[in-house]
């Protein structure tokens, strides 16, 4: 009983649970865009990865974090473009290029490593993205130490939800993207350019997981690493289908993948095996994604290349 | 002065003169019905108005200009409605998003309660009251069709296109349809109804077109055509070629389909209490209208669905459920109606198609081994005696012409000497030099003494092969006769439901 209060009943766990969440819930808000509109995703753990990579590298040139953040959104959405390209243009199999893509981003970004900072890895001196204290907030007890004080990205994330829900539910554009993603001959016959929109949906994909992987490598931990995602790409694509491919479905499966990951870091502590509870957020990703829990429904053209009539 | 106005229209693809010399006039407030046949040419001629093909000659004259629409949104915005038979809305959103859907370009924000609002009225304006929060998904067919009507009304149509709008509703809901298109026509709004049913053309329409091979063959008040009439034009008014038909004296009976009601995959009762016998040495042909029973019945019979009533026997044995493989070896040969999808293999070479029914057997494989030689062989053979051309056994399936690939077929179903062939559509878009051997051959089959159900839409091909032939009409075989001892007209009315439930010669 004891041990049960001392690590479900500190704060530190849900604060850990929001930090880890993060990443997940930025990248899966942007694959529930790409898919809405009919591209499947898989890509965003290679774009993760290229958008941390850029992000430390443009921070340590320009001396600001938040640069670097930008310049991690902007190799996130070029990378992601490598995506749409060929599945809009080319009506390409989607999973193929994601795939792909993952498979390139890993392996350049560990040559770009290798070839710009050598053996040591990224410097010491990087700047990292700051993190907030919310005013009041933090002085409430237990919330305030969970939410009170979080990296800048925590916030953002929070709020590109609510926006991200707000564009796609209620605005002629996000109206148009579901469109795109059921039913693309019904939406071109209408009038609603399909490659268009296709292109905005995955770039907007693109942003985000290129801004979750900022998030890992200035915010979350401290420098670029090889393959430093280990796997969250994955994990949030998970976390998007779970989400039934809603921006509020995306953060709250983020959370309770975040919360497998925060549980598994503060069990290390305590007689349990560390490679078990490692695999806790793994295990619950294979069970998220057979569907076992509430079968979701993708947008009906999800995956299916669009064919203008002749 | 006419808001529509085509002249000369013309379309071709490839070989085939889809629409020739189409005229049509259509003035504001009424309703003009375009009558004929699967494959006169209706459909082209729509997708024609509505921006879908562009006219190979001839002129559209649309609201007092010259059009010449590049895409379906030239034609929305110039004014041209049209609902399709298959619905182009989106099943996941509501009534109102599909509505107003593309029309609020722009970023800004979807006002849901106007969009609402909007529809909600314009929907009880026209008679369609609809409810704009439902998701189209959840509602059932006939209103799926209000909302494409509401939807080309939102968008201000001054003419409204219907293809075929009947064809998915109940009796009631196309009684309903009837009221909003005399509704229509007050407010001022034309409509172009197309139909294959003579009925519902002479209960909706001012005015109609028929429409034949192609061409649109005549046009009159609908009070002043008779029944017979249209029904005479629809059909055609050629000669039926008589084709060379020994007697065959006709034996023993091969198939009986007793009492059999079959259901369609959305629970629709498609083959209502048919009962018929197929003959040795006979070919029964089955006529009638796309969809009225055909495709379920044959289905049943080759034992790709399931019966909900009745039985199948093939000689004396029951073969109401056995499996397909069952039918197969039991000695049923099956054509499909279309061949790309449901008969052949594409990508496989002609030798691989023509052994795969039967791959698993002696010669074709042994001991789980392909016998290439064998194959070769059979195919080398078969393509010599049913002229596929080209002669090569390796070339994909894929890259003949039509009129080969469906050699390919009947060579396979052929070369198992069946003891009953079920062939459906067996001529579809095939030119003339290639109906020709598929009917000789056909013709051979039943020489030997073999029995053949033919399923045709065309029916120059079931006058020009069958012994006897039956019609369905809506799930019912509603008449049987003896070829030679009716008209086309006849057989005309029956297809389109006039006549009921007549036997002759069965």
């Amino acid at each position: 009983m004891n041990f049960f209060l001392q690590v479900f009943g500190n704060p530190e766990l849900y604060a850990s649970t929001l930090a880890m969440a993060t990443p997940l819930a930025l990248a899966a808000l942007g694959g529930t865009f790409s898919e809405r509109t009919g591209v499947v995703n898989i890509a965003m753990e290679g774009i993760m990865l290229v958008g941390a990579f850029f992000g430390v590298m443009i921070a340590v040139l320009t001396h600001s974090s938040l640069l670097g953040l930008l310049a991690g959104m902007v190799a996130g959405i070029i990378t992601s473009l490598a995506l749409a390209w060929p599945a809009i243009r080319l009506q390409s199999d989607q999973v193929i290029i994601g795939m792909a893509i993952n498979v390139f981003a890993g392996g350049l970004t560990a040559f770009l490593l290798n070839t710009v900072y050598g053996y040591n890895g990224t410097p010491t001196n990087t700047p990292f993205l700051p993190t907030i204290t919310i005013p009041g907030l933090v002085k409430i007890p237990f919330l305030g130490q969970v939410i009170g004080q979080q990296n800048l990205l925590v916030y953002v994330m929070l709020i590109l939800v609510v926006v991200g829900h707000y564009v796609l539910f209620h605005t002629n554009i996000g109206l148009q993207m579901r469109a795109v993603g059921e039913h693309p001959e019904a939406a071109a016959t209408v009038g609603v350019s399909v490659v268009n929109i296709r292109y905005l949906g995955v770039s907007i994909g693109g942003m985000l997981s290129g801004m979750a992987g900022v998030y890992l490598s200035l915010g979350l931990l401290n420098g670029f690493d090889v393959n430093m995602t280990n796997g969250r790409g994955y994990i949030a694509l998970a976390a998007m289908i779970f989400g039934k491919w809603t921006p509020f479905g995306s953060l709250l499966s983020s959370l309770l993948f975040g919360f497998a990951i925060a549980l598994s870091i503060s069990l290390q502590g305590y007689q349990v095996s560390a490679n078990l509870v490692g695999m806790l957020p793994y295990v619950l990703t294979i069970v998220a994604l057979t569907g076992i829990i509430g079968r979701s429904r993708a947008p009906l053209a999800d995956g299916i290349p669009y064919e203008p009539s002749k | 002065m006419a808001l529509l106005e085509i002249a000369g229209l013309r379309k071709v693809f490839g070989q085939v003169v889809a629409n020739d010399h189409v005229d049509l006039t259509v003035m504001p407030g009424e309703t003009h019905a375009i009558l004929g046949e699967n494959g006169a040419g209706k459909s082209t001629l729509i997708k024609m108005i509505s921006g879908l093909y562009k006219p190979d000659a001839g002129t559209i004259l649309f609201d007092g200009a010259l059009r010449n629409f590049n895409n379906p949104r030239e034609a929305i915005v110039a004014g041209i409605g049209v609902v399709h038979q298959h619905f182009m809305l989106i099943p996941a959103l509501t009534v109102a998003e599909n509505v107003v859907l593309g029309i609020h370009g722009g970023w800004g924000r979807y006002d849901r309660k106007t969009a609402e609002e909007q529809v909600s009225k314009l929907s009880k304006e026209v008679g369609l009251p609809l409810d704009p929060t439902r998701k189209v998904e959840d509602l059932p067919v006939g209103m799926q069709q209000r909302v494409e009507i509401v939807k080309a009304l939102y968008r201000q149509a001054k003419l409204l296109v219907l293809d075929e709008p009947t064809a998915v509703l109940t009796p009631q809901e196309t009684e309903d349809l009837f009221e909003v298109v005399h509704h229509l026509n007050q407010d001022g709004i034309p409509v172009i109804f197309i139909s294959h049913k003579l009925d519902e053309v002479r209960a909706v329409a001012h005015k109609v077109t028929v429409m034949r091979a192609g061409k649109t063959v005549f046009e009159s008040p609908v009070g002043s055509a008779s029944a017979q009439q249209l029904a005479y034009w629809m059909v055609g008014r050629d000669i039926v070629l008589q084709t060379q038909r020994d007697v065959v004296q006709s034996g023993a009976t091969v198939l009986s389909v007793n009492d059999l009601t079959v259901f369609d995959d959305r629970h629709t009762k498609k083959v209502d209490n048919v009962s018929f016998a197929v003959k040795e040495g006979e070919i029964f042909g089955l006529a009638g209208v796309d969809g009225n029973g055909q495709t379920e019945l044959v289905e049943a019979i080759t034992g790709l669905r399931k019966l909900a009533h009745g039985s199948v026997y093939l000689q004396d044995k029951d073969i109401s459920r056995a499996s397909v493989a069952k039918r197969i070896e039991q000695g049923i040969a099956y054509i499909p109606q279309d061949r790309q999808r449901d008969g052949l293999v594409l990508p496989f070479s002609i030798a691989d198609n023509l052994q795969l029914r039967e791959v698993s057997k002696a010669p074709f494989s042994k001991g789980g081994w392909l016998q290439k030689r064998a194959a070769r062989k059979h195919a080398e053979q078969l393509v010599e005696e049913f002229d596929i051309r080209p002669r090569n056994v390796d070339l994909p399936v894929g890259d003949l012409s039509g009129g080969n690939q469906q050699k390919v077929i009947l060579a396979r179903e052929m070369a198992r000497r069946p003891m009953l062939l079920v062939a459906v559509q067996p001529t579809r878009g095939l030119d003339v030099g290639a109906i020709e051997g598929i009917h000789k051959h056909l013709l051979a089959l039943r020489s030997e003494g073999r029995s053949i159900l033919l399923v045709s839409l065309e029916l120059d091909e079931i006058l020009m092969l069958s012994d006897r032939i039956g019609v369905m009409h809506a799930g019912h075989l509603v008449a049987v006769y003896n070829n030679g001892e009716v008209s086309r007209e006849e057989l005309g009315l029956a297809m389109t439901g006039e006549i009921t439930a007549k036997e002759a010669g069965a």
